[in-house]
């Protein structure tokens, strides 16, 4: 028997033809992959942009990518469990190493108190230069100044805060806190700037001012709680991690930031994993349409393949041509899904406005605009699950078809 | 007749075995994970809302108006503990208590912190904070007792105490003079909530007042419901008894508390998405699967319109189909559902890094979820629903078909 041949562009056309055959059924399928493609990458942009909203917030409350500090000093955040200012070794590294930002920062808990109210607080003494890459602070004042120097004899406080104590700016309040003896020092600042935090809760907790004015309020000269480092991306900090804790002396503690909030490793490295549930979630939900469309599709054709096996089509061409179906049907779906989904999620990178959940975002840790991601991995992913597990069920009906008896499926009617 | 119909709908569906059960299968499994994610979604958020509310806030407070925009020592309740009293009789309920709040600096021998104090009628606390109960160490406040504190766990870590030292504190009392105490530490707790543990620490009731010169003044009276679903009806009684006292607010917890609300609402929004999204995708899978059973079977249709079946009555066969599909994968899928729902019920499931999350939400690490009818019938009852109107379209077809043309339809 002369073996029937068919060159690829021949079984292209021919699983393209069978396609349109039944355009209404071919339409609703395409219909459904269009809505789950663009539903799996329409939603997992908006997590993304939520997850890295969190970490990005997250990373500049900690502040900072790594932290060296007394190993006391999480747990216990007294102006006791203080540091040297970085010397020798260390301060080379830190000036030479890939970082181009890093600062030393004091901690403790205090009082404020203005006229009217108390409020306990958490004070900062910073450095302003390094500020801005830090914690971003200098971009959020939104009356007065920053802090400018190491000496400046300001204070910067939220505008919620201001608010509690009922003060406003250019007004004194004072700041009471314990030195190393627990002696109480007290000392009157100048509001200089009053800023709005992005998360709400913040503003009226954290409250910043020099760093030397605040050595001198707490007798600490000399003397820092942490040292923080900012690289430039913060999901690769290892090397810089490497080289700093080699440089860091032996007693104090270097930290990364998923070591230090394990909310934040948590949802970093959930991430990846929600993404992946939820795409396939939504391809099993297709993927019964799917089959269903192929299995009629052959149902319908029975005779025409015992026709074309009798012949002399290999079944194994049968297989492929059916899968070629498959695959045309998934490739135009995906094109359409896809677009779909940029399409809906450029608009949105501008910024999409939940404040109207505000609050309940910021227990979770995000502010009140999402910036939908749309990441070339995620498109990809979407894109190769469906591919890939979209050909995996289609073998077996495509299967069952080649295995056909001629005979039997000529005579079937 | 209508037997017959019935009859002929259960034996249409399974000429095409396959399709029919592929069909189903769609159903199944999104019912069974509907069942699932929205018995774990009502079963976290209850849990939320009881662990967040009854540690400390209570279901409803009775304020001053301003008190929860400012809450400011002076917007103060007067006659607190009368009020509260006439409360308990009134409504008949005991969970009643009344709360003063103040700030304080309070130093130990070693070191100093910041506190929220808040003075507590140590008789009724119990009855609407978990928090008198517990205490890890020592003992919760006795009743009239001067000069004792309980404090937190982190509170006191931080400020190296234990039961018996003693705390100094100074603050500024209602008519901004100078409020300051010794008082003993008799207890400690560990609620779990890192802000309460790590700021907060109770008095009782009338020592608060006289330290913070509040002459009988208070700033919440507290109302724990015995349900969550009682707060509203409570709610609205409030409303009209006190309206006629004076100008008293009563707050429900979720202004008491919005993040708590709107963290529910965020998650609700975005896994009501994600469920359309399953409940279209179904509905594709119904409107692909009618619309070739009725293509196919335009001379049939064609021959029985001859015979004087009216269109009406096809496409009740259709939807009757339809409703019987549905109605298979319902049962099944609620079965399953039920079934591995129930199941996790009992051992309870984690994933990983769910603890770090839990943990922000004041929920165990593990989670359990709640079976109600609710969550049984509501995602399956939707599925169904738009199923049937998927449906619609391929029977309205009906409508259309000319005998003549049908019977000599391919």
């Amino acid at each position: 028997m002369a073996v029937f041949r068919l060159n690829f562009n021949t079984l292209l056309t021919l699983s393209w033809r069978n396609l349109w055959r039944n355009y209404r059924r071919t339409g609703i399928m395409l219909g459904a992959i269009a809505i789950g493609v663009w539903a799996m990458i329409f939603m997992t942009a908006l997590m993304r942009g939520m997850v890295d909203d969190m970490l990005n917030q997250g990373i500049r409350n900690l502040p900072g990518h790594i932290q060296i500090q007394h190993p006391d000093f999480l747990d216990d955040p007294n102006v006791v469990n203080s540091i040297a200012e970085p010397s020798g070794e260390l301060l080379l590294v830190l000036k030479q190493s890939g970082t181009k930002r890093w600062a030393t920062r004091i901690k403790v808990a205090a009082v404020i108190a203005s006229e009217r109210e108390t409020r306990g607080i958490n004070l900062l003494g910073i450095e302003p230069d390094a500020e801005a890459d830090i914690s971003g602070l200098p971009a959020l004042i939104s009356e007065g100044r920053f802090l400018e120097t190491n000496q400046d004899k300001g204070i910067v406080i939220g505008a919620k805060l201001a608010e509690r104590l009922e003060t406003r700016l250019g007004k004194r309040v004072v700041v009471m806190s314990q030195d190393p003896d627990n002696n109480l020092s007290e000392r009157g600042f100048r509001i200089v700037g009053i800023y709005r935090a992005k998360m709400p809760g913040l503003e009226e907790f954290n409250v910043y001012t020099a760093r030397d004015t605040l050595q001198q309020l707490l007798h600490i000269e000399g003397r820092v709680s942490q040292i923080i480092l900012v690289d430039e991306d913060y999901r690769e900090i290892e090397p810089l991690y490497e080289k700093i804790s080699q440089a860091t002396p032996p007693g104090l503690d270097t930290r990364t930031w998923y070591q230090i909030d394990s909310y934040l490793a948590a949802m970093f490295n959930m991430m990846d994993g929600f993404v992946l549930v939820w795409v396939v979630i939504i391809f099993l939900a297709l993927s019964f349409g799917l089959v269903n469309t192929l299995v009629m599709a052959i149902f319908e054709r029975i005779r025409e393949i015992g026709l074309i096996q009798a012949l002399g089509m290999r079944p194994a061409l049968i297989v492929y041509q059916i899968l070629l179906e498959s695959l045309l049907l998934l490739l135009i779906g995906l094109a359409i899904g896809n677009s779909l989904a940029v399409a809906t999620v450029k608009p949105l990178e501008s910024g999409l406005d939940i404040s109207i959940v505000a609050e309940g975002m910021a227990m979770m840790g995000v502010s009140s605009m999402l910036y939908p991601n749309l990441t070339l991995y995620d498109m990809v992913l979407a894109n190769s699950v469906v591919i890939i597990l979209g050909i995996l069920t289609s073998i077996l009906p495509a299967w069952r078809a080649a295995s056909l008896d001629p005979v039997r499926a000529l005579n079937t009617n | 007749m209508k037997n017959v119909t019935l009859r002929m709908a259960w034996r249409n569906l399974w000429r095409h075995g396959k399709r029919t059960w592929l069909t189903v299968g769609a159903m199944i499994f999104s019912n069974t994970l509907l069942v699932f994610s929205i018995s774990l979604q009502f079963g976290s958020y209850d849990m939320m809302i009881n662990n967040s509310l009854q540690a400390f806030s209570g279901h409803i407070q009775l304020q001053h108006p301003r008190y929860l925009k400012q809450p400011k020592m002076r917007y103060a309740v007067p006659a607190i503990n009368a009020r509260a009293q006439g409360l308990r009789e009134q409504l008949g309920m005991s969970a009643i208590s009344a709360r003063a709040t103040g700030f304080a600096l309070a130093s130990s021998e070693e070191r100093s912190y910041g506190l929220q104090i808040i003075g507590v009628d140590a008789n009724h606390e119990p009855l609407v904070s978990t928090l008198p109960g517990l205490v890890k160490r020592g003992r919760y406040l006795q009743a009239e007792a001067v000069e004792e504190i309980v404090i937190g766990s982190v509170l006191a870590r931080n400020l190296k105490v234990e039961i018996g030292d003693e705390l100094t504190f100074i603050g500024s009392g209602f008519d901004d003079s100078f409020a300051a105490g010794v008082v003993r530490v008799v207890g400690i707790f560990e609620s779990g909530i890192s802000d309460l543990d790590r700021s907060m620490a109770q008095v009782n009731l009338g020592y608060f007042q006289d330290v913070f010169a509040m002459q009988g003044q208070g700033h919440s009276i507290v109302i724990r419901a015995r349900h969550i679903e009682d707060v509203d009806p409570l709610m609205s009684s409030l409303s009209i008894t006190t309206a006629n006292l004076d100008n008293l607010a009563v707050r429900h917890w979720d202004e008491l508390q919005p993040g708590l609300r709107q963290a529910i609402q965020a998650d609700m929004t975005s896994a009501w998405f994600m469920y359309i999204v399953l409940i279209v995708l179904v509905a594709f899978s119904v409107l692909n699967t009618q619309l070739m059973s009725v293509l196919e079977r335009t001379r049939e249709f064609g021959t029985m319109m001859a015979l004087g079946l009216k269109p009406a009555r096809l496409a009740r066969l259709i939807m009757l189909e339809t409703g019987l599909m549905t109605g298979l994968g319902l049962i099944i899928g609620i079965g399953i559902g039920a079934l591995l729902t129930g199941y996790l019920s009992v051992v309870g499931f984690s994933y990983p890094g769910m603890a770090e999350m839990a943990d922000k939400f004041n929920l165990p690490d593990h989670m359990y979820p709640t079976i109600s009818t609710l969550s049984l019938i509501l995602g399956p009852g939707i599925v169904a629903l738009g199923s049937l109107l998927a449906a619609i379209y391929p029977a309205l077809r009906l409508n259309r078909l000319r005998p003549i043309e049908a019977m000599r339809a391919v």
